[in-house]
């Protein structure tokens, strides 16, 4: 098993002719996903050769499911279109929309969000500005490499995609159930807290990576959320901790404003639950090899 | 973005929102005239964005323009917790009755947003939150449905209005959210919102944040920004993702978080090694062509502080053999002009190849190290030389 995505998910790609999304289908399917099709309203009905398969392209998200059974769709959309194309996914009530699209207006992103909830939360939505979700050896659903590390027992929750490399590399010898990259930016689709809980949950996942970064308290919740409900085995990397406030660090959401949402203030959140922060990403790796060795 | 207050102001007047007559003045003299205008008693602003104007004696009454000339001499030039003062606002005065709080503001705790309001305003709104927090209402607002009058009044009534005073307030909450959305703000507020002896609702001060991955959808290049910092100007021209730091090891990295992450390993390496900080943020983001590797580089040699280079890439997307090809050429781009050390960190895709193509060129202010700590180190170490 794993977590949101696995050996049977059926992917399309809204904005698949797009330079970045042909791009990334074709990294996904040499990567061994199920792409079974495109979305694009102008180019429907049409098909696409892709890494030696035609994939048909539909009008709509709706479209492509009837026609495919795709379970997950994958947006490489621009800003300005994100809103929409998420819209489309939720009335589509497909089961996972991962939102790769980087710089979304943080109004666009509420909206989506709050007409999820409105609709009874069918939809799971990772990102968006985020890498995506990948379950190795199973299916890859983004733009995370697909080689850097096989199927394991650590689940990984990352805010930062570089990140969630760095971290899936540093442990490559033991492997992943599933890591998602939940995004940077100020409203997301799945938290940490809705990423540990399924991992709790997941048979595969023997013990479990949190990346966090300054901004907001997804941190300090997913500590609490912790303490509460995690018997597995967590180690967390906060990022930032040099960052000055005020400053904005690359992602959206990366801004420390006056007390709140500062690395100190996460990493003691954490600890304070029993949950061992490690300094550097290798650090961090080195805290969850003690914990698979004692395993 | 933050808008300095005589932004808001403009902002509100366009949207209905009732607020004084406010001009801005660079100099004493401007403010003279603007005084002269609006007439009678003004109040001298301090435009800055930063809390505590009134206590650091950036706000000021003159009951004419020859005093207003006299206090905006004062004011200008005033280092308010650091921001110095280039420009005030000349608003007219008002004699206010009682003094309300409102905002509206993103929750991304709760992904949605949220109204705050109080009808004891005109104080530190963070106190009182601490102090009284059943004198602050905090209402949620569905972002699709957003602030109606049948909303406006909850949050009023909530904020503790009376009927008769939620009914004067409440078109103004619907207005002001007209604000938040339609201008992609993140934060709205009123601090404080008055009634006058005349039974006016006047907003006297505002604080509005734009949503910078908005900007593409509104129309603001005349607006006054803040004075950035020479390389940071040089990095935005050239498209790059760059904070200046207060250090001296120069830091280029993809990805938001890993560079982040580079800068507190720098900063604990620099622990070992004399204190030395990392000089900058900079992510190159995801195609590291040699073009913006060399626009980088550009920046950060051209900052006087940096002493060494920490150049930390993981290969996602991205392959090493691109990110070492685009050092190369950046460094034979920029020629003698590169003349402090470098430490690559390569990891990831195709980084046999990106290793080998550093190590045939054999730069003589280029070290490859393997892992991201022990280049940290070195780099710490040699911005301590």
């Amino acid at each position: 098993m794993a977590i949101f995505l696995d050996q049977n998910s059926k992917i399309i790609v809204q904005g698949m002719t797009g330079s970045e999304g042909m791009k990334h289908t074709q990294r996904m399917l040499k990567g061994g996903s199920n792409i079974v099709g495109g979305v694009n309203p102008r180019k429907a009905g049409e098909t696409v050769e892709v890494e030696g398969k035609t994939l048909p392209i539909f009008g709509s998200v709706a479209d492509a499911i009837r026609e495919t059974g795709a379970n997950v769709t994958v947006m490489f959309v621009p800003p300005a279109f994100a809103k929409a194309a998420m819209i489309e996914a939720i009335d589509a009530e497909i089961e996972l929309a991962v939102a790769i699209t980087e710089g979304i207006p943080v109004h666009d992103s509420a909206e989506a969000w709050a007409y999820n909830v409105s609709k009874g939360l069918k939809t799971r939505i990772i990102g968006p500005n985020c890498p995506g979700i990948i379950s190795p050896g199973k299916s890859n659903a983004g733009i995370t490499p697909s080689d850097i590390t096989g199927p394991g027992p650590i689940g990984l929750v990352s805010k930062s995609g570089t990140l969630t490399y760095q971290m899936m590399f540093e442990l490559r010898d033991i492997g992943m159930s599933t890591a998602i990259g939940i995004g940077g930016d100020p409203v997301i689709g799945t938290t940490h807290i809705d990423a540990l809980e399924a991992f709790q949950d997941d048979p595969d996942t023997k013990a479990i990576v949190l990346i966090g970064e300054i901004g907001g308290d997804s941190e300090e919740k997913a500590a609490a959320y912790i303490k509460e409900h995690v018997t597995k085995p967590v180690v967390a990397y906060v990022a930032g901790f040099t960052a000055p406030e005020g400053k904005t660090m690359g992602h959206a959401g990366a801004i420390v404003s006056g007390s709140a949402g500062t690395a100190q203030a996460k990493k003691e959140a954490f600890e304070a639950v029993g949950v061992k922060v490690g300094k550097t990403p290798s650090e961090t790796a080195a805290l969850m090899r003690e914990v698979i060795s004692s395993l | 973005m933050d808008l300095f207050e005589y932004q808001a102001r403009d902002l509100f007047e366009k949207y209905q929102v009732p607020v004084l007559q406010g001009m801005i003045a660079d100099t004493p003299e401007e403010a003279e005239a603007a005084a002269a205008k609006i007439g009678g008693t003004v109040v001298v602003k301090a435009q800055v964005k930063t809390g505590g104007r009134g206590k650091a004696g950036g706000v000021k009454v003159a009951h004419s323009p020859a005093e207003a000339k006299e206090a905006a001499a004062r004011i200008l030039g005033l280092d308010i917790k650091g921001h110095v003062v280039k420009r005030v606002m000349i608003a007219e005065g008002a004699k206010i009755a009682k003094e309300f709080y409102f905002s509206v503001l993103l929750d991304r705790s709760n992904r949605t947003f949220l109204s705050l309001c109080s009808v004891e305003g005109g104080m530190d709104i963070e106190q009182l939150a601490e102090e009284r927090p059943e004198a602050l209402a905090r209402i949620p607002i569905d972002a699709v449905k957003g602030i109606d009058s049948a909303k406006a009044l909850e949050i009023a009534k909530a904020g503790g209005f009376d009927d008769e005073m939620a009914a004067k307030v409440a078109p103004i909450f619907v207005k002001l959210y007209e604000v938040f959305k339609k201008e992609d703000t993140t934060l709205v507020e009123v601090n404080p919102l008055v009634l006058t002896e005349d039974g006016k609702i006047l907003a006297l001060d505002g604080k509005v944040s734009f949503d910078d991955n908005a900007e593409f959808r509104h129309e603001r290049e005349d607006l006054e920004r803040d004075a950035l910092d020479p390389l940071e100007a040089k990095a935005k021209a050239m498209d790059l993702n760059y904070v200046k730091l207060d250090g001296e090891v120069g830091i280029i990295g993809n990805g938001a978080g890993l560079v982040m992450s580079t800068l507190d390993v720098v900063a604990y390496a620099g622990q070992r090694h004399g204190g030395v900080k990392p000089a900058n943020f900079l992510d190159i983001g995801g195609g590291a062509s040699a073009e913006v590797m060399a626009a980088g580089l550009d920046v950060i040699l051209n900052d006087p502080q940096v002493k060494s280079v920490f150049v930390n890439v993981f290969g996602g997307i991205t392959a090493c053999d691109a990110v070492a090809n685009g050092i190369v050429g950046a460094l034979a781009k920029l020629g003698s002009a590169a003349s402090k050390p470098l430490v690559v960190r390569l990891d990831g895709n195709n980084v046999t190849e990106g290793r080998k193509i550093l190590a045939d060129a054999n730069h003589p202010l280029v070290t490859v190290v393997e892992t991201m700590d022990e280049a940290a180190d070195k780099a710490a170490e040699l911005a301590s030389k």
